[in-house]
């Protein structure tokens, strides 16, 4: 995912300084990781630098003096040419999970241990997802799905792997 | 409050349980899981006595279940217990609202009472608009939420559900787990749910796994919640192989 275009997108509501763009993207996308401010403010260089925003003033609100950023009209070019786009379906299997497997039956032992323990992990994340879901905001609640649909097809693909696995033992290397 | 000690059952030729014990707890959220065959609809029958086992005992409350004639098991069952069964098990000649109805006359509800409660559990499981049609009218989605609807309209003390979410898209699902789950907790009422969706586990606290009838995982609270037991026990199950 691309943070230029989501701070894009949170600034094409209104001007904003770098600590709202940082509290904003952490408020709306909950579940995402929280952006460090570095982040942010090398984000904003950039998205200077190729003309996507602009430095507009400085807000003073009690606290430090803080730069206020704009969208530019190219911003804006960029920003629906973004949002036009899919992203691509994932072209590699770039799981750990799937890595751990391979690289135990590589290392001559069996994933069968390591595939009970994961599932029970996934499982107790689903848990306290799901008890989550019931008090959250609409983008929480949206954040919730995701992982739920996620990790529950990690866990289908745990029981297949598991139910393969006589078959898989040594010949995942052929 | 509830519990079964090494039964064994068997159809014929096939073992569908052999030797499962589970204990559950008064309040507790349960999810029987396991590969199809396993056995999970077998046991769930037997703990809510509709079925009995060959050998093993079946208990509820402290009492016996499996040794009661047919009539006090019958009167029990109506009395504490909602069954929703993974085929719905409508009566076909009744409606939707008239399937709700019976159960809470036959409980002594008075007629109007009864009538109400069964609207108004028809509407929280969005299915008030089939109340006058007959089972063969209706979706699979639907028969499975008035099955939900009538298990959950005497107000049971156990509440039995096979496969509830079976025939249903994601949002209808959580909707029909969350009045499950939801009717639950709010009369501490204990919820066994039979499933193979781990999204619909999620929602238990704990999960008991079943293969080739018996519990591998999960048997008591102890063994089975997500931070009791070792990780290694509590996931052996519900994993077909
Ligand atoms: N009434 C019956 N007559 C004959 N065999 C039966 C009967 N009920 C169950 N069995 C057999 O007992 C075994 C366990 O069945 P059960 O219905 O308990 O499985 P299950 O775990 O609920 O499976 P599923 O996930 O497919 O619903 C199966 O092999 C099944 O064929
Ligand atoms: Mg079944």
């Amino acid at each position: 995912m691309s943070i230029g275009h989501v701070l894009l997108g949170l600034l094409s509501e209104r001007p904003k300084h770098g600590y709202e763009l940082k509290k904003e993207h952490d408020q709306r996308l909950p579940g995402a990781k929280p952006l460090a401010y570095g982040q942010v403010y090398a984000t904003l260089q950039r998205l200077e630098r190729d003309g996507f925003t602009e430095v507009t003033g400085t807000a003073q609100e009690g606290g430090p003096e803080r730069t206020v950023h704009a969208i530019t009209e190219a911003g804006r070019t960029e920003l629906d040419r973004w949002l036009a786009e899919i992203e691509a379906p994932a072209p590699y299997v770039a799981s750990p999970l799937f890595a751990r497997v391979v690289v135990a039956t590589l290392a001559g032992g069996t994933a069968e241990e390591y595939l009970l323990r994961q599932r029970a992990a996934h499982l107790t994340r689903m848990r306290e997802l799901t008890a989550r879901k019931a008090s959250g905001s609409p983008a929480q609640v949206l954040a919730a799905d995701y992982a739920l649909q996620h990790l529950d097809a990690d866990l289908r693909w745990i029981e297949t792997a598991l139910e393969r696995h006589t078959v898989l033992k040594g010949e995942t290397d052929a | 409050m509830l519990e079964a000690r090494t039964l064994r059952k068997s159809f014929g030729r096939t073992t569908a349980l052999d030797g499962a014990s589970v204990e559950i707890g008064e309040g507790e959220v349960v999810a029987v899981t396991g590969p199809s065959g396993s056995g999970k609809s077998t046991l769930l029958h037997c703990l809510a006595g509709i079925i009995r086992p060959e050998a093993g005992e079946v208990l509820f409350a402290g009492r016996r279940l499996d040794t009661l004639d047919e009539d006090a098991r019958t009167r029990l069952r109506r009395e504490n217990f909602g069954v929703v069964f993974q085929f719905g098990e409508l009566v076909p000649e009744l409606t939707a609202e008239e399937n709700v109805v019976l159960p809470l006359l036959f409980g002594g509800r008075g007629r109007r009472e009864s009538l109400q409660a069964a609207r108004s559990w028809l509407e929280r499981l969005d299915v008030a608009d089939c109340a006058g049609q007959r089972p063969a009218e209706l979706s699979g989605g639907q028969l499975q939420r008035v099955a939900v609807a009538r298990a959950l309209a005497a107000e049971p003390r156990v509440i039995f559900a096979d496969e509830p979410t079976g025939a249903l898209d994601s949002l209808a699902g959580e909707r029909v787990m969350g009045e499950l789950v939801g009717a639950a907790r709010e009369s501490r009422a204990t919820l066994v749910v039979v499933t193979h969706d781990n999204r619909v586990a999620a929602y238990a606290d704990r999960e008991i796994a079943l293969r080739d009838g018996r519990v591998v995982a999960g048997a008591t609270a102890a063994t089975g919640g997500t931070a009791a037991g070792t990780p290694g026990e509590a996931a052996a199950g519900g994993v077909s192989r």
